[in-house]
């Protein structure tokens, strides 16, 4: 088992915002999170990934490779976040360094894991702008974050992600700030590259359509709870909590709405 | 069917910051050259990607922005009108994200009092409060609580309240679901269905999202670059979209597994 996550719980005070959360994740599977803002999504993934405020209280086992995360020094954790295990975040504009050249923060992960040089860094930025679909990527590595669209940056956010080839990834909202179609541009890109790699995905997103076109589970979230686990064709059939069964009727109602208008009625 | 709003040659052009001294000012065409009719009663959607000039456009139509080319005629004058007060009675707004267009200082009862004191409406004002308080499905009791004691969707709700309290004939809706959670977005929406229907509002509805203006609208817009590239019945677009651009937008939302 790559990740087995138990009893997963976190306090800001007297207020618990992750109660109970449990779930495990083969190496090579993937997982979507769905729920409402506030449902406990994002500090789940946070929580994994050791990036709480020093504020939240955290209990419970998260073990990733046969090693107990939480509680990890702070040291460890530099050694795995960003190698074994990959992030990619909502909006691309603040989770890259609006300072610093986009090919050296792709480098960035290389030199700190692997001790590449900087120079062998953007060498190897080069090679994975262009595996992320990037045009023109001697010009692409010498920009400026805010020099890129919004695509673009999210692109260079999953090269960052997947520089070290890490055994997991994880995407947090990471096509809801994009176009409909850049996000399907991304999502599709996202797909292959993870499947290439071999690595597991834990996708986070309020977009049951996204969710339902990338994983083959998926974890309602609701209060901080996940309250319904399963996998996306018998959520799909026959979802059992009635919050999930509210949010497929509603992404259904949205669906033949969209459908109604788009397909013949004879076909 | 009477027209209600126009655009003729609709153009904005922002003038950019130099890029450098000495160097020219670049230029922005936010909007160019839109030609729109909007019959009373209508239900148009816009659509288009971010940057496309939607939000653009629906300023220029609410008279918050004066055209750089083109005029908006409402009922076949030019705004600005003499009378700005008469229009705004007319053409009401709610944008995107409740959070930062409700004054975070002001009680709800006072938020949607704003519009009826500002624009000089004659009749009771208590009264027409708590009438449209209650035509958007929130409780009476509601007045006096402030916006960060309300959840999301009563947040937009309260922006629907305001935005219908001097009785408009036009609404115009800036993504007014983007910001809301799935279940809450089909409650806001079925809203605007009811309210639209039951008042004879004309809507104008922007969204970068498709399915909500295949829900709502009968007739349709697409923008691209400032431009509307496509236009007609919501249905004969998305069925048969002709412009390039459109089939992209409709290929590319997201639809769900075995549902056909």
């Amino acid at each position: 088992m790559l990740l087995e996550v138990r009893n997963l719980t976190v306090r800001f005070g007297s207020k618990t915002v992750v109660d109970g959360v449990s779930f495990d994740l083969e190496a090579s599977s993937r997982l979507g999170i769905i729920g409402e803002s506030g449902s406990g999504k994002t500090l789940t993934t946070l929580a994994i990934i050791g990036l709480l405020p020093e504020t939240a209280k955290v209990s419970g086992s998260v073990t990733f490779e046969g090693q107990e995360l939480l509680g990890l020094a702070d040291r460890d954790f530099s050694a795995i976040r960003g190698n074994r295990i990959g992030m990619v975040f909502q909006e691309p504009l603040t989770a890259l360094n609006p300072l610093m050249r986009v090919g050296k923060q792709i480098a960035q992960p290389l030199r700190n894991h692997q001790g590449v040089t900087l120079k062998e860094g953007l060498k190897r930025a080069m090679e994975l702008c262009a595996r992320v679909g990037l045009p023109d990527p001697d010009r692409i590595i010498r920009s400026y974050p805010h020099q890129l669209s919004g695509g673009q940056r999210q692109r260079i956010g999953l090269a960052i992600a997947l520089a070290c080839s890490p055994a997991l990834l994880i995407a947090d909202e990471p096509t809801t700030a994009l176009d409909v179609t850049v996000q399907k541009e991304v999502l599709s890109l996202m797909n292959s590259l993870v499947a290439e790699e071999g690595s597991s995905l834990i996708f986070v997103s309020h977009d049951l359509p996204v969710v339902a076109s990338i994983t083959e589970r998926v974890a309602v979230m609701q209060n901080g709870e996940i309250v319904e686990l399963a996998s996306v064709n018998s959520m799909f059939q026959d979802a059992s909590h009635e919050y999930s069964r509210k949010l497929i009727q509603a992404a259904r109602t949205s669906d033949a709405e969209f459908g109604h208008f788009t397909e013949s009625p004879s076909a | 069917m009477s027209l209600i709003l126009e655009t003729r040659g609709l153009s904005r052009i922002f003038s950019l910051p130099r890029a450098g001294f000495g160097k020219e000012r670049a230029v922005r065409r936010a909007v160019v050259d839109v030609n729109l009719k909007v019959e009373e009663g209508a239900r148009l959607g816009i659509v288009g990607e971010s940057g496309s000039g939607k939000t653009t456009l629906a300023k220029l139509l609410l008279g918050l922005d004066t055209p750089s080319e083109g005029e908006v005629r409402f009922r076949g004058q030019a705004i600005p009108l003499a009378d700005m007060h008469s229009f705004r009675r007319q053409v009401q707004v709610v944008f995107q994200d409740p959070r930062s267009s409700l004054n975070p200082r002001m009680q709800v009862g006072d938020i949607v009092r704003e519009p009826l004191e500002c624009l000089n409406v004659t009749e009771n004002h208590d009264t027409r409060i708590i009438e449209v308080i209650t035509e958007v499905g929130l409780p009476k009791d509601l007045v006096q609580r402030f916006p960060h004691e309300l959840s999301g969707g009563q947040r937009q709700r309260v922006a629907i309240a305001r935005a219908l309290a001097p009785r408009p004939k036009v609404l115009i809706a800036d993504e007014p679901v983007s910001a809301l959670d799935v279940l809450v977005r089909d409650e806001i929406l079925s809203l605007l269905a009811d309210l639209t229907t039951n008042l004879g509002l004309t809507l104008i509805l922007i969204s970068h999202d498709l399915s909500v203006v295949a829900r709502l609208c009968d007739d349709v817009v697409v923008m691209q670059h400032g431009t509307a590239v496509e236009k007609g019945k919501t249905m004969d677009v998305f069925r048969a979209p002709r412009h390039e651009f459109t089939k992209r937008l409709i290929t590319a939302v997201p639809r769900l597994p075995g549902t056909k």
